[in-house]
C-alpha cells in the first residue's frame, strides 16, 4: 500500500518542520518527505491543498470502556471517535471492569483494538491488582503484554507505604508510574473545586491541598526511588508550581492537563452543569491561567482529552450525583487549535503537547513522521468553523460541556499505519 | 445564561433560590402574603379560592414533616388539591432515576411541585426538565437553598423591622451545610441590609464566605454587638462530634445562643430560628421562649409566605 498526501502544510513539531511538503507512504512506513522515493507509485492520492498535515495525535487519557462499562461506550463507537479527532495512539487508563491487572485483559484489549485497525491503543497497567492498593501487579509480565505505563485511574492509592513499594518495583525495570494527585481524605465527598462557585451553589467542595498534598507525596516518594513519575491531569496553579520546581530540581517527572481545566473553569458551572462535573474539577480562573502558562513553558508536557464517556442516564442527575467526566476525543484538536490561537503560538509548538511531547511519555516511536516512522496522520482542515453538536459525535458518549462551542479544524483524513482509516468529506 | 427561575416575561416561573431573584419580585412576594395574614390578629390566616382545581406535588425526597406541613397546609388555605409523596431514597435504590419520578408525576397532571432533595441542584435539574405550565419550589436542596424559608425570614425582618436599610444582622450557627443560611444571605442583600455578619467557628464556614457579601466573626460577643436581628441555625445531630466539632456542649459555650450574649445585641433586637430548635446547643431555652424571640411568629408567617408564592406562580403567564 503506498499513499501520496499531496499540496499539503505539513508540520512535523519533532523534526521542526513547518513547510509545504509532500509525503510518501509505502508499507506503513513514512518512506520520504518532499520529494518521491525512488520508484514511488501512487496507488492512493490525498490532495491536501488547503489543509494540514501532522501526525496522528497522542492522546493520553481516553476511556474506551471496554471491558466492563459497554452500556456506556464500546471499542467500536470509541475508535471512530479516535480516528474523527485525527488520535492514532492513546493511552487508556486501567479503570475498567475488572481493571487491566492481568496479561490477559491487556492482551484481550490490545487484541481487540488492533483488529480494528484504527487507534493504537496503549493500556495503562494497573499498579496494584484490582486498583485495592494492597498487592502490586505482575507488572513485567503485564509489560510483555503490552503494558507501557503503570498508574491507578482515579482510585486513591492511599496506603502510603504500597505506593513506596510500587514506585520501587517499577523503577526497577524503568517503568513510568502514572498517578493523578488526589489526596482521597481531603477530597472525600468532593464534587467540584473548593471556592467561590462551589460556595454559592453548596457543592461539596475538593480543595487545591487535596491536588499539593498528594503531590509532595508522590514527588517525595519519585525522589527516594528514582521512578520516573508522569503527574495526570495537573488542575491547580499550586501543583503546576510544585512540578515546576520538580522538575528545575531534576527530577524525572512529566506532566498531563485535561483540555477541560485548560478552557474551562468553576464559572462555567453555572447553574449546576453537570457536564461540567469534571475530574478533576474545574478550577478557579487563577487556576486555569497558571495551567496555561505551565503549558507554555514547558512544565506541563502534554494536553489530553480526558475522554470519559458516559450514558444519557448518568448525567441527568443533580449535579454531585451524575457521573464525573467528558467525551472529548473529537474535540482534542479543536481545543488544542484554540488555545494556541488564544495564546498566539504557532501551530507547531501548540501541536508538539498532543504529538511528539506526549508520546515521549507513552511511546516516543510514535508522534512524529520522521523517515522510517510510523505512518500515522492526521490531516485536517485548520479554517472550517463548526458548532459542537452532541448527537453528531462519533462517541457514544454526548457529554461535553462545550455543548454549543463554535471551534475550528475539522479532521479530514486518518491515516494509521499506511492505511487511510478515515475521511470525511 | 438564562435566569432559570424567571419566564420570558420576567414573571417569576420557579422559585429555586433567591440568589438572583430580583427585588421587585421579592417585594411581590412580601407584599401578596401580608394580603393573607388577617388584619384583625395579625396571626390568622384566611382562606383563598386562588389555587382551586390545582394539584400540588409535595415531593419530598428528603423527609421533613415539619416544611411539608407548612406546604399542605399554605395549598389548602389556596384551595388545591394537594398530594403528599414522601419519596426518601426507596425510589433510587429500585432503579427510578429522578427524572423518572418526575415524569411519572406529570402524567398524574401535576401543575405545582414542591420539592425537597438532599442533593444541591435538584430542584434546578427538575425545573429545566418539566413543561413550562409545571412550576416548581425549592423546598431545600443540599446545602445550596431553600428559599421559601428565608422568605418567611424576610417577612418577619419586614413585620418587626419595617426597613432594611438600616438593620444590622447576624448569621450564627453551622453556615457550610446550611441552605438556610445561604438563601438567607441572598434575601438579605437583595433587599439591602447594609451588614451581614455570619459568626461560626471556622469548620462551620465554607471557602470564601466573605465573597457572598458578609462579615467574619469567630468570637460570637464581637459579633453580636449592636446587632437588629439574630437568625441562630440549626446543628444537625450528627455534626455535634467529631472531626467539626468536639461537642456539643463546647458548641454551645462558644457558639450557644444565651441571654448573657444576646445582651450584646440591640435591646430591641429580635432572635430568630428556622426550627428545629436544639435547645441547650445552639440556643438557651430562655432565650428561645424569651421576649426578643419571634421564632413561632416565623412559623405562621411561613403559611402565608408560601401561599404567596404559590399564588404569584399560578398568576405567571405561560
Amino acid at each position: 500500500m503506498s499513499i501520496h498526501i499531496k499540496n499539503g502544510r505539513l508540520i512535523d513539531p519533532k523534526n521542526n518542520i513547518d513547510a509545504n511538503l509532500d509525503v510518501f507512504i509505502v508499507d506503513k512506513r513514512i518512506a520520504a518527505i518532499g520529494n518521491a522515493p525512488a520508484g514511488f507509485v501512487a496507488e492512493q492520492v490525498i490532495d491536501a491543498d488547503g489543509l494540514i498535515v501532522v501526525p496522528g495525535l497522542v492522546d493520553l487519557a481516553a476511556r474506551l470502556r471496554e471491558p466492563g462499562y459497554e452500556y456506556k461506550a464500546t471499542l467500536e463507537s470509541e475508535m471512530a471517535a479516535a480516528m474523527a479527532g485525527g488520535i492514532t495512539t492513546l493511552a487508556c487508563p486501567p479503570d475498567t471492569d475488572p481493571p487491566l491487572d492481568e496479561p490477559g485483559l491487556v492482551e484481550m484489549l490490545k487484541h481487540r483494538a488492533r483488529l480494528l485497525n484504527q487507534a493504537r491503543v496503549f493500556p495503562v497497567g494497573a499498579l496494584t491488582y484490582g486498583l485495592k492498593g494492597t498487592e502490586l501487579t505482575e507488572m513485567a509480565e503485564l509489560s510483555d503484554a503490552g503494558c507501557k505505563a503503570f498508574g491507578h485511574a482515579d482510585v486513591p492509592l492511599t496506603d502510603t507505604r504500597v505506593l513506596l513499594r510500587a514506585m520501587q518495583y517499577a523503577a526497577t525495570f524503568g517503568y513510568r508510574v502514572w498517578l493523578r494527585p488526589q489526596d482521597s481524605f481531603l477530597a472525600r465527598n468532593g464534587v467540584a473545586h473548593d471556592g467561590e462557585v462551589a460556595t454559592r451553589l453548596g457543592l461539596p467542595p475538593i480543595p487545591v491541598s487535596a491536588e499539593t498534598v498528594a503531590l509532595a507525596t508522590m514527588l517525595q516518594l519519585a525522589r527516594e526511588t528514582g521512578v520516573k513519575l508522569h503527574v495526570c491531569r495537573i488542575s491547580s496553579a499550586a501543583g503546576v508550581e510544585m512540578v515546576r520546581a520538580a522538575k528545575r530540581e531534576g527530577l524525572t517527572v512529566t506532566c498531563d492537563v485535561s483540555m477541560n481545566n485548560l478552557h474551562l473553569s468553576e464559572i462555567d458551572i453555572g447553574y449546576f452543569d453537570a457536564n461540567c462535573h469534571l475530574i478533576p474539577p474545574l478550577r478557579s480562573l487563577r487556576d486555569k491561567e497558571a495551567l496555561r502558562a505551565g503549558l507554555r513553558d514547558g512544565t506541563i508536557d502534554a494536553i489530553c482529552s480526558d475522554h470519559s464517556p458516559a450514558d444519557e442516564d448518568a448525567k441527568q442527575m443533580p449535579f454531585a450525583e451524575a457521573e464525573a467526566g467528558a467525551t472529548g476525543m473529537e474535540l482534542l484538536l479543536p481545543l488544542v487549535l484554540k488555545w494556541a490561537g488564544q495564546e498566539d503560538l504557532s501551530l507547531a509548538e501548540a501541536l508538539a503537547r498532543v504529538t511528539v511531547n506526549a508520546a515521549q511519555i507513552i511511546n516516543p516511536k510514535m508522534g512524529h513522521l520522521s523517515v522510517g516512522a510510523h505512518a500515522d496522520v492526521c490531516v485536517f482542515d485548520p479554517s472550517t468553523a463548526w458548532i459542537v453538536e452532541p448527537a453528531a459525535l462519533k462517541s457514544q458518549g454526548k457529554n461535553t460541556p462545550f455543548n454549543g462551542y463554535t471551534v475550528q479544524g475539522k479532521v479530514r483524513y486518518t491515516v494509521v499505519e499506511g492505511k487511510l482509516a478515515y475521511q470525511s468529506v | 445564561m438564562n435566569n432559570p427561575q424567571l419566564n420570558r416575561h420576567g414573571e417569576l416561573q420557579h422559585l429555586l433560590t433567591t440568589e438572583g431573584l430580583p427585588v421587585r419580585i421579592v417585594r411581590d412576594i412580601l407584599d401578596k402574603a401580608s394580603e393573607f395574614v388577617s388584619a384583625a390578629d395579625g396571626h390568622e390566616i384566611k382562606k383563598v379560592p386562588l389555587l382551586h382545581g390545582k394539584s400540588v406535588f409535595n415531593v419530598f425526597f428528603e423527609n421533613s414533616t415539619r416544611t411539608r406541613t407548612t406546604f399542605e397546609i399554605a395549598a389548602k388555605k389556596l384551595s388545591a388539591d394537594v398530594v403528599n409523596l414522601n419519596i426518601g431514597s426507596s425510589s433510587t435504590s429500585k432503579g427510578e432515576t429522578l427524572l423518572d419520578t418526575v415524569d411519572n408525576l406529570c402524567a398524574m397532571h401535576a401543575d405545582m411541585f414542591v420539592v425537597r432533595h438532599s442533593t444541591s441542584g435538584a430542584a434546578h435539574l427538575i425545573a429545566k426538565h418539566v413543561a413550562p405550565d409545571i412550576h416548581v419550589i425549592n423546598a431545600g436542596d443540599g446545602r445550596h437553598a431553600h428559599p421559601t424559608q428565608a422568605l418567611l425570614d424576610m417577612y418577619t425582618i419586614r413585620h418587626y423591622k419595617k426597613e432594611f436599610h438600616n438593620l444590622t444582622v447576624a448569621i450564627v450557627g453551622d453556615v457550610l451545610h446550611s441552605r438556610v443560611a445561604r438563601s438567607q444571605i441572598h434575601a438579605l442583600s437583595t433587599l439591602g441590609v447594609p451588614e451581614i455578619r455570619v459568626i461560626a467557628p471556622k469548620t462551620l464556614l465554607p471557602t470564601m464566605v466573605e465573597r457572598l457579601g458578609v462579615r467574619v466573626f469567630h468570637d460570637m460577643a464581637e459579633g453580636l454587638k449592636g446587632v437588629d436581628v439574630v437568625m441562630m441555625l440549626r446543628l444537625q445531630n450528627e455534626r455535634m462530634q467529631g472531626a467539626l466539632l468536639p461537642s456539643a456542649q463546647e458548641y454551645f459555650k462558644y457558639y450557644g445562643l444565651t441571654q448573657e450574649k444576646l445582651a450584646l445585641a440591640k435591646p430591641d433586637a429580635i432572635v430568630m430560628h428556622p426550627g428545629p430548635m436544639n435547645r441547650g446547643v445552639e440556643i438557651d431555652s430562655s432565650v428561645a421562649d424569651g421576649l426578643q424571640s419571634v421564632i413561632l411568629p416565623q412559623v405562621t408567617f411561613g403559611i402565608a409566605v408560601r401561599m404567596a408564592v404559590m399564588s404569584i406562580l399560578a398568576g405567571s403567564k405561560q
